[in-house]
């Protein structure tokens, strides 16, 4: 459970007999407003990421050698070991190349997203804060990807982008009709002499097409559900853990957390690179 | 109060078998993969888990309702 450091004594200074409620709650919890924009203690957290990012890559942008040494060294051989990883999942070096820095800059997100939800003080300092007649604790930070917004958003812009590449290696007339299929239809009174079984087969393929742009919206959301859900649950997890014991029960479980991380990170780059190959590839006749 | 604990410990409960079930499943076939073609280890792992990520979102699915059950 998570202890109150900062403000604990003001608390007492309140009441000393009510208890301060701390709960793992499903949404992040706002710390401060500018101009009506509420600041959550999730995005304070995607904050820090994108700092460390920018700063890592400015860093490593300065050192940069022919031969590599040290951390560039390291740098590249995850860079060459994901990017075959990839090529498996498009199956052209080609494309990989041309999806590479989109979906790498998911991973790496993501990836820090969670393993910082992880370090001690992320959800354990904060302040407490009087609630419908309760005092509740609110930490200043909570792991980025513990909050749906985060993880819809990502999903959104990964599946859009899916559709902006899919227009631009297609070309729209195409794109369309993997949707709204014009084509089918078309064809009905062109080879309706020849081939009969057109007027049952076409109407299927329209509908089925009708069919795809549903799905479109399950990739969304089980993309976004799929990261929050694993991310949250393992907040929870070892909440829960430590409530039970504090003293060395939750690292077995932080480990596990460590790889669910790293593994949902991967997962979320890979579905969004398959989604991608799957957008631009040419429609089989 | 009562009636609400029983509905999230079913939702969660239920909604874990076929996940588990399905877990396990593709694990074995993994294993019998790699058991019959060990040099296909590493072509294995990265459909295996991306089929294992697919099953257990189904579980995630169900932890999520277990946990907005108020």
């Amino acid at each position: 459970m998570s202890l109150p450091i900062a403000g604990a004594a003001e608390a007492e200074a309140l009441s000393a007999n009510t208890e301060i409620v701390t709960e793992n709650t499903l949404f992040s919890e706002q710390i401060f407003k500018i101009n009506n924009f509420p600041i959550t203690n999730s995005l304070l957290n995607t904050w820090l990421v994108v700092l460390a990012v920018i700063i890592f890559s400015l860093f490593l942008k300065t050192k940069i050698k022919l031969v590599p040494r040290g951390l560039q060294n390291a740098v590249e051989a995850a860079i060459e070991m994901l990017s075959g990883i990839f090529d498996s999942v498009t199956g052209s070096r080609e494309k990989t190349l041309k999806y590479f820095p989109f979906v790498l800059s998911f991973f790496v997100f993501i990836l820090l997203n969670n393993w910082l939800g992880l370090l001690p003080g992320i959800g354990s300092v904060g302040q407490v804060a009087a609630e419908h007649g309760e005092k509740v604790f609110i930490p200043f930070f909570r792991g980025g990807t513990a909050d749906l917004n985060t993880t819809l958003a990502l999903a959104t812009i990964g599946v859009v982008f899916s559709h902006i590449f899919s227009v631009t290696a297609l070309g729209f007339w195409k794109y369309i009709n993997k949707f709204i299929n014009i084509k089918a239809i078309l064809e009905i009174p062109k080879k309706v002499l020849r081939e009969p079984t057109i007027l049952v087969v076409n109407p299927v393929k329209v509908f089925v097409g009708l069919i795809e742009i549903v799905g479109e919206f399950a990739k969304v959301a089980s993309l976004s559900f799929r990261l929050f859900g694993n991310i949250f649950a393992g907040e929870v997890l070892l909440a829960a853990m430590s409530a039970i014991l504090a003293v060395g029960l939750p690292i077995p479980f932080m480990f596990l957390e460590i790889i669910i991380g790293l593994v949902q990170a991967f997962i979320f780059a890979v579905l969004i690179l398959a989604y991608l190959t799957m957008n631009t590839a040419e429609e089989h006749e | 109060m009562d009636t609400v604990m029983l509905a999230k410990a079913l939702a969660i409960g239920i909604g874990s078998i076929g996940p588990a079930l399905s877990i396990g499943y593709i694990g074995a076939k993994a294993m019998e993969a790699i058991g019959r073609n060990p040099e296909a280890a590493g072509k294995i792992l990265v459909p295996m888990l991306l089929a294992a990520a697919f099953a257990e979102a189904v579980a995630i699915y169900a932890l999520v309702i277990a946990f907005s059950i108020k």
